[in-house]
């Protein structure tokens, strides 16, 4: 085995997910599956390989801080499922 | 036998609606006709817009009649829905985004629009464009037009569906490991994924970020060049897509392939190759040989590693675009919840579908404390590799020829309790973007059983000329890009 339901429920917690007990099983099968698959990268060797996070040499690419047109507040949230027309409204924070 | 309107190329339709035998309107009214009539078989659509299209295709007799507007003025499109369009809904596929209206248009769309182009609906995908078979769709599963009992393909499976059975002129998609070509080859179509930062990402809802292009599906090869010249080009909004110079695509369609050197990956003509797919394709390698090309073996060693490097990097880039979906800016919230965490929890538990709750877990344990090392780092030394294989085999040859998947479409539902095995038949795709290639697929066969087959043209960064150029030499010596599928009605 892989990963331990343990480490499926732990993970799933950081990724702010709930699953329930049969969902954790099916998880822990599946993706142990995938990296029983996975550990096929350790028959290569990649001592001192530098590692490619993007694939086009291109680096920050900078502009004129010039302020240009951007959506209006109202329109900005109104996607919110529940919005006061000038912010997000979330359950309570702080105690 | 001459083809219905909804099955004509945007060049055969352009020519009418630019001398004005056809409005718009008239050629829009004939697609929304055909999608009544072939939708209820093939199921493309999660959101049609006829109203928005009418309003656009009269806007575009407006634009035709006094001279104005791009070469796609009047031309009906289907738009993947994982693509922002503002004022229509916009779901990626998933229950989390169906409330979802954006309130601007992908910089994509906005090319579209400028040049006249309808826009007949938003087109199924899998959720989030995470799938190989548009199974993992929260609005259902979208069928081949060649055979209905087979998939479509995925993750861009209701625009190869919507474009192969007439229900639109051509489409755009996204390619993540594959998500335009596979589903082009199932379905019969040209696809192509442009060179990584040579499309706007501006307005596409991120999957794995380094990964994600843009691309055109369509009936042939020359409307691929014209999407390709009206979606391409830099785009301030996109800080990873590249000033790189847009020549007419469509200018060099028919240069011809003398002097041409083109690379047969060995690695990709294994054992596990269907044969009626080696056979489509080594046909197809034979018409380029007779059309001028040169043609070569190479070697790409590590392309076997290329699915187990994709999926570590590819979920480990979800897992952190994915975590703006919180219920809060946008999206299903959860109402019930009475604590900040449990209102994140339950909503994005409730709001994502079980393939993408699967790559966040994967994505999520692969960058956690103890385990970046030897995952999400090994996958970036390796995917250098792969980077490397190919620029060895751009020193030898121009373009890399070979199979677009391993089999045709597999019947509908047979890998779908199988996750591994369906990434598996992603082989042939996935490298491509991991070293950010252009590539594309187009049609070079059929199988007994009725089902296209794909020939895929790889090449190096910003050659989508080659490409296209390759592409068209074999639709021409071919012949068969006027064949469609044959849909009961």
């Amino acid at each position: 085995m892989q990963i331990t339901p343990e480490e499926i429920t732990k993970v799933a917690h950081l990724a702010r997910l709930d699953l329930n007990p049969a969902e954790v099983a099916h998880m822990t099968d599946q993706v142990g599956a995938i990296l029983t698959y996975i550990d096929k990268l350790n028959e290569l060797d990649t001592t001192g390989v530098t590692p490619t996070t993007h694939a086009l040499a291109i680096n920050n690419a900078f502009r004129d801080d010039v302020v240009i047109p951007s959506l209006p507040q109202s329109e900005a949230i109104k996607n919110g499922p529940k919005q006061n027309g000038e912010a997000f409204i979330v359950p309570k924070v702080i105690s | 036998m001459e083809l219905a309107l909804y099955d004509q190329t945007i060049h055969q339709l352009q020519e009418l609606l630019q001398s004005k035998q056809l409005s718009s309107v008239e050629l829009t009214n004939q697609v929304l006709n055909r999608i009544d009539q072939v939708e209820p078989q093939i199921g493309a659509f999660i959101t049609e817009c006829r109203d928005l299209a009418l309003s656009q295709a009269a806007a575009a007799d407006q634009m035709l009649a006094k001279g104005e507007g791009g070469p796609l003025c009047g031309i009906p499109l289907s738009i993947k829905d994982v693509l922002c369009t503002k004022g229509v809904r916009t779901t990626c596929g998933s229950k989390i985004l169906e409330p979802f209206v954006p309130p601007y248009d992908a910089t994509v769309i906005t090319r579209l629009k400028e040049q006249g182009a309808v826009m007949v609906g938003k087109v199924s995908m899998d959720e989030f464009a995470m799938g190989s078979a548009n199974e993992n769709c929260a609005y259902g599963t979208p069928k081949n037009p060649w055979n209905t009992n087979h998939i479509c393909g995925g993750s861009s499976g209701g625009s190869a569906a919507s474009v192969a059975s007439g229900e639109c002129i051509a489409s755009l998609g996204s390619d993540t490991g594959g998500s335009v070509r596979q589903p082009a080859s199932h379905c019969g179509v040209v696809g192509m994924k442009p060179t990584y930062g040579r499309v706007s990402r501006f307005g596409l809802l991120a999957f794995a970020s380094s990964l994600d292009q843009i691309g055109p599906l369509t009936k042939d090869v020359r409307d691929c060049a014209m999407m390709l010249n009206a979606i391409g080009g830099y785009d301030p909004k996109d800080s990873t897509s590249v000033k790189e110079s847009m020549p007419d695509f469509t200018a060099t369609l028919s240069s011809g392939l003398s002097g041409m050197r083109i690379g047969i990956p060995k690695e990709y003509f294994s054992e596990g190759l269907d044969q009626e797919v080696r056979a489509a394709v080594e046909n197809g390698i034979s018409l380029l040989r007779q059309a001028g090309a040169e043609i070569i073996e190479v070697s790409l060693p590590h392309t076997e590693y290329g699915i187990a490097a994709y999926y570590i990097i590819a979920p480990a880039e979800a897992s952190s675009n994915l975590a703006r979906y919180d219920g809060v800016k946008y999206g299903f919230r959860n109402q019930d919840a009475s604590t900040l965490l449990e209102m994140y929890k339950t909503s994005r538990s409730q709001g994502f579908g079980p393939e993408v709750k699967r790559r966040i877990i994967l994505g999520t344990y692969a960058l956690s404390s103890g385990y970046y090392d030897a995952y999400y780092k090994k996958a970036s030394q390796v995917r250098t590799k792969i980077v490397e294989d190919y620029q060895r085999a751009f020193t030898a040859c121009d373009a890399l020829v070979s199979p677009v998947t391993p089999t045709p479409a597999w019947r509908l539902g047979d890998k779908a309790d199988d996750p591994l095995a369906a990434y598996l038949s992603d082989a042939m795709t996935i490298c491509t973007n991991l070293a950010g290639l252009p590539a594309m697929s187009l049609p070079c066969g059929f199988s007994t059983a009725g089902l296209p087959i794909g020939f895929q043209i790889q090449g190096p960064h910003f050659q989508e000329g080659t490409l296209l150029k390759i592409a068209f030499a074999l639709e021409q010596a071919l012949g068969i890009s006027q064949r469609r599928p044959p849909i009961s009605t």
